[in-house]
């Protein structure tokens, strides 16, 4: 028998997700390193990490890593790419450290149209620390910090990130994907590829949203996580890509 | 090669020493009294073809230098006081991850806001830090444009040498005041960076620069290894000026661009007949607290003058430790203490100090 | 014909794929992992598994290998 699926070369060899059951930093872990296996990008690489539950992902893939303080890894990422132009440089954090307290970092990096990838896992919350009122909390929900539900008067809105990076004109790929079935958990890859391609292809800022569930910190199974994935945050954040910038276009 | 003498304003001799050690990379944001450092570099890294960036924030800024060191090159930012109160964070993070980053202060005048007058009250901000955790960095202060340029070149040098984050401290008479400096070429050695720097996992383990350390036994070990190499840090880099401290009764001590005024002070002193030497270090981390303790064990007394509160008065104070007496002569910002007050200064202390001993 | 093999060492129970097989082949087993969690086993008497992945693409510890 032939194996058809298995573990991507870029993970780290005997790695251990430290997610809680269920968690979809996971796949988008997984679909990161497939997308560096097919791309032959591996030995390229430079991360800059950031901090949050995305924190250990040089316990994960098997790349070089430098890590930054919170909210600065577009920055750190920003330093690495200009040092190495040659290096394929790119980041992977959650809507907290890309859309709150790195929401300028991120913005300017956009702007400036860094050829760098950024992978952002939108959950809606805080999970590294207990789920708390986040950057895309959305309105009605409840947290450690808005105990009766977000509401517009109190707490205000939530962010809309890849729509935003997209109106950045240094934005070459702007996309929103989910990863709550097979179908959208291949586009995301796609997504993901297509973030990487436009770095490569010299042609600016590549960026993917990733809609991710957090069944401990939303206090469903991660099946009905899933579910709210589709049928809470679709709405309010509608999958698709929102700005894509083709080579000689 | 003869060196050449320039006429130049002590930021100017900063940025044109950063470009002479080989600066790969510039990141940062304006602010006065230091922001012709990133006007001169702006145009000339571009020309060179190195990296520069107009940083959003000084956040940034510090945060870009983190992500270029790692690469193994060699890059800096500059900032000024209440903008390098913002780096802080990134300091803590640079001294743990064992990153060569270089970090120049033009200091101007706080707590807060304040303003663009001269002064010294970054000392304590440097030397001791605002960052989380035992850390420590090393800290340059020059006194002259000449020393400017030879300053910038031994920060990069230590910077990568230790693997440890240097900052320039000086202040805004100094960016501000030209000077004639000669340049020459960058006298120290490149550093093998090979077994550590982030060049992409190619035919060898990945590499991970970070200080999260989930293991308690890791953490405690890291932390006793950085203050390891920060004490050989002080026994082979601790450097200090003094003069005519061998026959002194009381010793001048200052840094920065008020080592200028101590040496004219002195020499005013000595010529109305007082046995006055003077001492400035160079380092301000690690401080010359054995060289200042040996003077102080000879029945030396130590006068401080700097502007601020008394921030390395403190430190002398603890050298001497109770060998010695030492005095404060000192003014928060604004206005240089001139070489008259600083005589008149050091006259009222040693006759206070003889009528003291005549009763 | 297929058959997936599941790395209970990485396996965190969280059942996806036991909702995810569209022959609905995955159970969850009557054994405990170290965790007290019931695990997760593939019951194919039948040798109905297509091999078509979707358990080890939806599965978040990359704990389950496909053979074809």
């Amino acid at each position: 028998m032939q194996q058809v699926f298995s573990i991507p070369k870029s993970m780290k060899k005997d790695f251990k997700y430290t997610f809680c059951p269920g968690c979809d930093h996971g796949i988008a872990i997984r679909l990161v390193a497939e997308v560096i296996d097919e791309l032959g990008i591996r030995e390229d690489i430079i991360s800059s990490t950031s901090v949050g539950c995305s924190v250990f992902l040089y316990d994960f893939l098997d790349i070089d890593c430098v890590e930054a303080p919170h909210g600065r890894a577009l920055a750190s990422a920003t330093g690495v790419k200009r040092a190495r132009p040659d290096k394929f440089v790119f980041t992977y954090s959650g809507d907290g450290d890309f859309a709150s307290i790195g929401l300028a970092e991120s913005m300017h990096t956009a702007l400036r149209g860094e050829n760098i990838s950024s992978i952002c896992i939108n959950n809606t919350t805080y999970g590294m620390t207990g789920g708390q009122l986040g950057p895309t909390t959305l309105l009605g929900q409840k947290t450690t910090t808005s105990p009766t539900g977000r509401n517009v008067d109190y707490y205000g809105y939530p962010i809309k990130i890849a729509e935003h990076i997209a109106l950045c004109e240094g934005t070459a790929y702007s996309a929103r994907v989910a990863l709550d079935t097979v179908p959208h958990i291949n586009q995301a890859k796609q997504a993901i590829k297509k973030a990487f391609q436009v770095q490569l292809e010299g042609l600016g800022f590549g960026f993917v949203e990733i809609l991710s569930s957090c069944p401990t910190n939303w206090h469903m199974t991660p099946e009905e996580a899933h579910k709210r994935v589709r049928e809470e945050m679709m709405p309010v954040f509608p999958l698709g890509v929102f700005k894509e910038v083709n080579n000689g276009n | 090669m003869e060196k050449e003498k320039v006429l130049i304003k002590g930021n100017y001799a900063i940025a044109q020493a950063a470009v002479n050690a080989g600066c790969q990379c510039y990141f940062g944001y304006p602010i006065t009294p230091q922001t012709e450092i990133g006007e001169y570099l702006s145009g000339k890294m571009q020309g060179l073809g190195r990296g520069y960036v107009c940083a959003e924030s000084e956040l940034a800024a510090i945060n870009m230098v983190m992500g270029a060191v790692s690469t193994g090159v060699k890059a800096m930012t500059s900032s000024s006081s209440c903008a390098v109160a913002l780096m802080q964070e990134a300091l803590s993070y640079a001294a743990s991850d064992e990153l060569p980053v270089v970090l120049v202060n033009v200091m101007r005048t706080g707590p807060g806001l304040g303003y663009i007058y001269p002064a010294q009250g970054d000392y304590n901000q440097a030397v001791y830090g605002g960052g989380n955790g035992d850390y420590k960095i090393i800290v340059l202060a020059p006194s002259t444009v000449q020393e400017c340029v030879d300053l910038t070149y031994r920060a990069f040098y230590l910077a990568q040498k230790y693997r440890n984050p240097v900052i320039l401290l000086a202040d805004g008479l100094l960016g501000q005041m030209m000077e004639p400096a000669s340049f020459g070429d960058y006298p120290y050695p490149e550093v093998d960076v090979s077994s550590w720097a982030l060049t992409g996992a190619k035919g060898r383990e990945a590499r991970k620069i970070y200080s999260v350390a989930p293991d308690e036994k890791k953490q405690i070990q890291h932390i006793y290894d950085l203050h390891k190499k920060f004490e050989v840090i002080s026994q082979n880099e601790t450097s200090y000026e003094e003069f005519n401290v061998d026959d002194a009764d009381y010793i001048l001590t200052a840094f920065g661009s008020m080592t200028r005024n101590i040496k004219a002070a002195m020499n005013v002193l000595r010529e109305k007949g007082l046995k006055i030497g003077a001492f400035r270090p160079i380092t301000l981390s690690p401080f010359p607290y054995t060289r200042i303790n040996e003077l102080a064990t000879k029945k030396k007394d130590f006068i401080v003058v700097e502007m601020n509160m008394g921030q390395m008065f403190k430190d002398v104070k603890y050298a001497i430790n109770g060998k010695s007496n030492v005095e404060l002569v000192n003014r928060p910002c604004g206005e240089w203490l001139s070489v008259e007050e600083i005589v008149s200064s050091v006259e009222k202390i040693i006759g206070r100090k003889q009528y003291a001993a005549s009763i | 014909m297929g058959k997936i093999n599941i790395d209970q060492s990485r396996c965190k129970s969280c059942y996806i794929c036991t909702e995810t097989c569209p022959k609905g082949l995955i159970k969850k087993s009557q054994k405990t992992n170290r965790l007290g969690d019931y695990m997760v086993e593939l019951d194919d008497k039948n040798n109905e598994c297509i091999a078509c992945a979707m358990c080890a693409k939806r599965c978040p510890e990359i704990a389950i290998e496909v053979y074809k």
